[in-house]
């Protein structure tokens, strides 16, 4: 059962009382919110994930809900809770649904150390990954959303989930959007479900896109790590791949991990790995589709 | 004294084979209450060791194996630190003692299995204390407190300096002439400690307390304590201590209870074997309880402590916490001033962090 079976007035039943239960890739995420925006937002984006047994083991029990002060009505806000407790500051209510969606990510990032985990969008075609790191701005998302349109798998859009053995694991959940991208996105594929924007956030205008049915259809099924490759949108640029050499790319991929230092040896010989076996470049670019048909070109490395 | 039904954490460290019988919503609770008690990581390496670990289902063992990623982390980073500390005190003072985690990792026990780790404490004589703060100041340790109400506090009163933070790495010492604040109730002799404390082999200069005085040390720091987020991790430290050496030394309980009478430190013994036997069913033999019982406070006092004990000592998590859980902690805090300090000496020190310091901090 998916959550799109549900009813509306069902879904906002659980949300309001014993929590939603849902698979988010390798996890089981536990969402209590009596707040509208929330409720829409899954809704609207995570029509696709499937539900998960009232009687199950949970991984994140999170609740979004206004803080118990006068910031309930007054400028009203919104707090992050993981297990009862809020890691961060609340933020204007409108920002619900992407504090929802910063929370998840956050109790990957702090409770799912067993992964190498790299800021990076990642997607796979024929079981080979195309991990794509990149400092914000870089327009990883905006390449990302594009590509998971145009016939690559979205394993993940924000983090990307190295298992011990080399493997990548998938989490499927929404793209984020920032700023000019949505639109962008909404030209390049008007067919792409983007939900309500939210405005004046920390990282500007914001809103997501809603994974292809595709990647959530696969999500149990891992890829291997092919191609490293860091885009950079810079306007009017002529799409360029230009190799990257190995170490440098090593350096750039450690430095772009949540928890690379974390796991001491063993997280080096795990970069290793990774990127030995991957094709590393540097990517330039202005226009999505010169984009895609590059991507449609890459070959595994030999 | 009622140990609260649903603290599932006491429970899986008493019997580690008792979590195979849990189902995923017992998980569920039992993971959530080790992370809020800083048990998560012993927890699993108990799991390990009783070879229960691998029939758990993938999903719990994964919370395990990403804590066990964290604290392996902070073992090895203690390693670091502590050799970093050894270089910047080599020729500066003959000795410096490792005290709590640092010395449970650096004796490679059983208490430093599957543990977090914040500080490091360091124990040297009063007469090297000086020489001691310049060395570490000279190896980028330096004070976090430049309040001057602050120093004296520490100086004056208390039994270690402020706190001194490296300057790159960010990691926090705290430096100690001796156990417990000069201006508290029980006086343990320094000097004592210091001569019975036993070197680490391979690592000149650093030694770690004797059996008995590592135990008494803990349980002393523990029932002086105003704060319990680490309660029942640290009455878990005791329970890990008291197997370890009990089973090492067969006269260890008479040693502990003649030592703990002649450091002046009955009192916190008795409350240290009281609770882990109540809540972790420590073996101790009937007895060395008896033994301690002579110092026991007297029956209204013991009832008033098993009643917040029992609350310090639950993790600190919604699903075991009861109406009087707040009160408990607030009467512990405020008990562990009234320990920490004269009567006269305590109200001047409240008046001064409510008034006056403050005001400092806005000029």
């Amino acid at each position: 059962m998916i959550i799109r079976d549900l009813a509306d007035a069902e879904l906002r039943q659980r949300l309001r009382h014993a929590g939603l239960r849902l698979h988010t890739g390798p996890f089981t995420t536990l969402i209590q919110s009596a707040i509208p925006s929330v409720a829409e937002g899954i809704a609207q984006l995570y029509a696709d994930f499937p539900l998960a047994p009232a009687d199950g083991f949970v991984d994140f029990h999170v609740h979004l809900a206004p803080p118990r002060n006068l910031r309930r009505w007054i400028q009203p806000q919104v707090l992050f809770l993981h297990d009862d407790i809020p890691p961060f500051e609340p933020l204007p209510l409108d920002q619900a649904f992407p504090m929802l969606e910063w929370g998840l990510n956050w109790c990957v990032t702090t409770h799912a150390q067993q992964y190498l985990i790299i800021h990076a969008a990642v997607v796979e075609r024929n079981g080979c990954a195309a991990i794509l790191p990149a400092p914000p701005g870089s327009g990883k998302s905006t390449l990302c959303a594009a590509l998971v349109n145009r016939g690559w798998r979205l394993l993940s859009d924000e983090l990307t989930l190295i298992r011990s053995d080399g493997v990548i694991v998938p989490l499927a959940r929404p793209v984020s959007l920032k700023n000019a991208s949505i639109d962008i996105i909404r030209a390049f594929e008007p067919t792409a479900i983007i939900n309500r924007e939210s405005r004046d956030t920390a990282k500007g205008t914001v809103a997501h896109m809603k994974p292809p049915s595709d990647a959530l259809a696969r999500v149990a099924e891992t890829a291997m790590p092919a191609w490293i490759i860091f885009p950079k949108y810079a306007a009017g640029a002529i799409t360029q791949l230009n190799p990257r050499p190995k170490a440098q790319t090593f350096m750039e991929l450690a430095n772009n991990a949540f928890n690379y230092t974390l796991h001491g040896a063993q997280g080096f010989a795990l970069l290793d790995r990774v990127v030995s076996a991957c094709a590393c470049y540097d990517f330039t670019y202005s226009r999505l589709d010169e984009a895609i048909n590059t991507f449609a070109e890459l070959r595994p490395q030999p | 004294m009622k140990t609260s039904v649903n603290d599932m954490t006491a429970k899986a460290l008493r019997d580690p084979a008792s979590v195979l019988a849990l189902s995923a919503t017992q998980l569920d609770l039992l993971i959530r209450q080790a992370r809020a008690s800083m048990l998560l990581p012993r927890l699993g390496s108990r799991l390990q060791a009783s070879a229960c670990l691998a029939q758990l289902p993938a999903a719990v063992r994964a919370h395990f194996e990403s804590t066990q990623v964290i604290a392996r982390k902070q073992n090895q980073a203690l390693h670091w630190e502590i050799n970093r500390i050894q270089a910047a005190l080599m020729g500066a003072v003959s000795e410096v003692i490792l005290l709590k985690g640092a010395a449970y990792v650096m004796a490679d026990l059983p208490a430093a299995h599957g543990r977090f780790f914040s500080d490091v404490d360091l124990l040297v004589a009063k007469a090297h204390l000086g020489a001691a703060e310049a060395a570490l100041m000279l190896g980028g340790w330096i004070s976090a407190h430049h309040d001057a109400y602050d120093q004296r506090y520490y100086r004056d009163w208390m039994h270690e300096l402020p706190p001194m933070q490296h300057l790159t790495r960010q990691t926090v010492l705290d430096l100690h002439h001796t156990i417990l604040p000069e201006t508290a109730r029980l006086h343990p002799d320094p000097q004592k400690l210091i001569a019975a404390a036993v070197s680490l082999p391979g690592h000149a200069g650093l030694k770690v307390l004797a059996p008995v005085d590592m135990l008494l040390h803990s349980a002393t720091h523990l029932f002086h304590e105003g704060e319990f987020d680490k309660g029942l991790r640290d009455l878990s430290d005791l329970d890990i201590l008291l197997r370890h050496f009990s089973g090492l030394d067969p006269d260890f309980w008479r040693k502990l209870s003649a030592r703990a009478m002649e450091l002046d430190l009955a009192r916190p013994l008795f409350y240290a074997l009281r609770y882990t036997t109540r809540i972790l069913q420590t073996p101790v033999p009937p007895e060395a309880l008896q033994e301690v019982s002579r110092h026991s406070p007297n029956r209204f006092t013991l009832r008033l402590m098993d009643t917040l004990y029992s609350r310090a000592f639950r993790p600190h998590h919604a699903s075991c916490q009861d109406w009087l859980a707040r009160p408990a902690l607030l009467l512990l805090f405020i008990r562990s001033h009234w320990l920490k300090m004269p009567f006269p000496l305590l109200v001047r020190h409240l008046f001064h962090k409510a008034f006056i310091s403050p005001k400092d901090a806005q000029i």
